[in-house]
């Protein structure tokens, strides 16, 4: 456990190292890199996946994984979207329902009918993907303008995106269930060894409950957010979301086999493959090459590939088999 | 289907039915598909209607072979999507003179499609090395290349559609045999082959061995890393097929649409079919009635008039009855 722990903490710090690393060759090389406009444009845009990236890495601490993620954003900014008209509160509260909903039925396909996690959130994605189009009559429902509803997801308050001030809440709220509560520490416990949690008496069921419906929650705001920023509910947006949070989740050093993670990390792994594509945007427009956008899912998946090859040789290191 | 003990219908007095059920339930659920439809659905005892669904659920059937063989040694392959994009941007790349020029088309043809599914199965085999050599787990080492797959089809062919109409390589995706679409003989020829190497050979019981108790096999002297990269790669040059397959149908190749969504298709075809996710048993038939059978169903929806989201909901209950009723099935 203290190996784990270690191996953990040099890659959380390597995720700041390379976050840092990245930033610092975006200001020397590029203008504007470090100006307001594109700060607020990448925390506005990347808010989305650090909030869906947050659920997923205590899914992942508690040993699950989480397919359903993207499909439940798509099914949350499709409902919000419908109720828009009713203002920035009823649209955030139904879209969040609408993901609890999906979580509350992820944690019991996978608690009370004991199926494997990854086959029973395939399904639930696919449901709710099938739901979002029969509710958006297989088109993107255009969202009020009228209301504050848009507010949401274009505001700022001080300048500062609203969409980030809420993601860097939850990440917060999540820090402190994680590292100062029972709950948050038999989220890691449970994810280290369910049977032994099992027999020390902490309410495993309960618990692995709790982080599916989290993450269904945080993926339904994230739809919300969606909703409002880009004007639309889109039923077919969020495919892939769930890879992109696994990967950043990873990046940032949190273990798929569960039991060890760190919350902070997870959104320094979602601001670092999101900066990966804008540090893309802003080579090619110096005009010396020209890259296309593709390149960018190529440079993602080798930068995955470097991080997990790098957790392994350590985990070996430590740990001869 | 090939793992399962011997059962003991006849040996014991009382026909257990609950055990028939559960043992049979997929092939059973595909027959009371069937006979529905042919109650209910007009004109669905034709030809056309057998084709149509046989090759629609061809190119999952044969992903789904390959993502057997994985599964049932316990792993996972996200890759199969990604694979065949790059596989369906070679080929083309090739026999339309993009990338090298070959004067007889016929060789380019050749050359370009067994390049592309040795690079897919070069890439399977990549995902083999890294699960074994780093003991890195299979979800996340698949990950690295559905994400930059698709990526280095798209680069190699800078995002671009490649149309084409050429019958030398469109065969594999519009010609019959016989009357039978090709793509549905190499998905039979596909299925026996590895149902044989299943039940039968060295390679099929290790497969078994290693999903079943990966460490026990290796103190009994299987060679574990071995054969799982072979299973990779094997899930690398299925996947290289069924993209060729895929262009072939749509005479044109893209790589931001090849393959999009395959994975999940073929996992759910391979978890309704019976085989165990967790590994050690696997049925490869199991596995091409699991895809017809969630075929059918859409095709029965749409059919019947029921909208194709309608058909997503049914899809998703479907998998969890399946494998909620094998777990039942085991204990």
């Amino acid at each position: 456990m203290k190996k784990t722990s270690l191996i953990a903490a040099i890659s959380s710090q390597g995720v700041l190292i390379a976050l840092a690393l990245l930033i610092l060759f975006g200001w020397l090389r590029y203008e504007n890199f470090l100006g307001l406009f594109n700060i607020s444009t990448v925390l506005r845009y990347n808010s989305m996946f650090a909030l869906v990236a947050l659920g997923m890495c205590f899914v992942i601490m508690a040993g699950g994984i989480d397919l359903s993620v993207g499909s439940t954003a798509a099914l949350g900014s499709v409902v919000s979207a419908l109720v828009s008209d009713q203002g920035m509160l009823v649209g955030s509260l139904v879209g969040i329902a609408a993901g609890l909903c999906v979580g509350i039925l992820n944690g019991f396909v996978i608690v009370k009918l004991r199926i494997l996690p990854f086959i029973a959130t395939l399904a639930t994605m696919l449901a709710a993907n099938g739901t979002a189009l029969l509710l958006a009559h297989d088109q993107t429902v255009s969202v009020s303008y009228d209301g504050t509803f848009v507010n949401l997801g274009q505001g700022d308050i001080f300048n500062i995106p609203i969409p980030a001030i809420i993601a860097v809440a939850a990440y917060a709220i999540g820090s402190i269930v994680l590292n100062f509560t029972s709950t948050g520490r038999s989220v890691l416990a449970i994810g280290g060894n369910e049977d032994a949690s099992r027999m020390m008496g902490l309410p495993v069921d309960r618990v692995k409950f709790m982080v599916y419906v989290l993450s269904g929650g945080l993926s339904g705001l994230a739809g919300v957010i969606l909703a409002s920023q880009f004007g639309a509910g889109q039923p077919i947006e969020g495919v892939g979301w769930e890879l992109f949070a696994i990967a950043s989740v990873v990046v940032g050093g949190t273990l798929l086999t569960g039991g060890v993670g760190s919350v902070g990390a997870t959104l320094a792994g979602v601001l670092l493959l999101g900066l990966i594509f804008n540090v893309l945007n802003f080579e090619n427009g110096l005009g010396w090459i020209s890259l296309s956008a593709y390149w960018q899912s190529v440079i993602r998946g080798l930068f995955l590939l470097f991080v997990v090859i790098l957790q392994s040789r350590l985990a070996v290191r430590d740990k001869p088999t | 289907m090939s793992d399962v003990a011997p059962s003991n219908l006849n040996t014991s007095p009382r026909f257990d039915t609950m055990r028939f059920l559960t043992k049979y339930s997929t092939l059973l659920a595909l027959l009371a598909l069937v006979l529905f439809n042919v109650i209910f659905t007009n004109h669905f005892i034709s030809i056309q209607t057998l084709n149509v669904n046989l090759t629609q659920v061809a190119t999952i059937v044969i992903v789904g072979v390959g993502m057997t063989l994985v599964i049932a040694t316990g792993g996972i392959d996200l890759s199969v999507g990604s694979l065949m994009a790059i596989s369906g941007a070679i080929a083309p790349l090739i026999f339309l003179g993009t990338a090298v020029h070959i004067g007889e088309i016929h060789v380019a043809v050749a050359v370009g499609m067994v390049l592309a599914i040795l690079v897919a199965g070069a890439f399977g085999w990549f995902n083999g090395w890294l699960i074994t050599r780093f003991h890195i787990q299979p979800i996340i080492a698949t990950l690295v290349l559905f994400i930059a797959g698709r990526g280095i089809a798209q680069v190699s062919t800078n995002g671009n559609l490649q149309p084409f109409k050429l019958g030398e390589f469109q065969w594999i995706g519009l010609g019959r045999w016989f009357g039978v679409p090709v793509q549905v003989v190499i998905m039979i020829a596909l299925v026996a082959l590895t149902a044989w190497i299943l039940k039968r050979s060295l390679f099929g019981r290790q497969i078994l061995a290693i999903g079943g108790n990966e460490r026990a096999a290796r103190l009994a002297g299987v060679p574990v890393a071995n054969v799982k990269r072979w299973v990779y790669c094997i899930s690398g040059l299925c996947s290289g097929i069924a993209g060729l397959v895929v262009i072939a149908i749509n005479s044109s190749s893209d790589a931001n649409l090849v393959g999009l969504g395959m994975e999940l298709d073929a996992i759910a075809a391979v978890a309704v079919g019976g085989t165990l996710l967790s590994g050690g048993r696997a049925t490869v038939t199991g596995t091409l009635i699991g895809a017809l059978i969630i075929q059918l169903v859409r095709y029965t929806l749409l059919a019947n008039g029921v909208p194709d989201d309608v058909a997503k909901l049914v899809k998703a209950a479907l998998i969890i009855i399946a494998v909620w009723l094998q777990r039942h099935g085991r204990t």
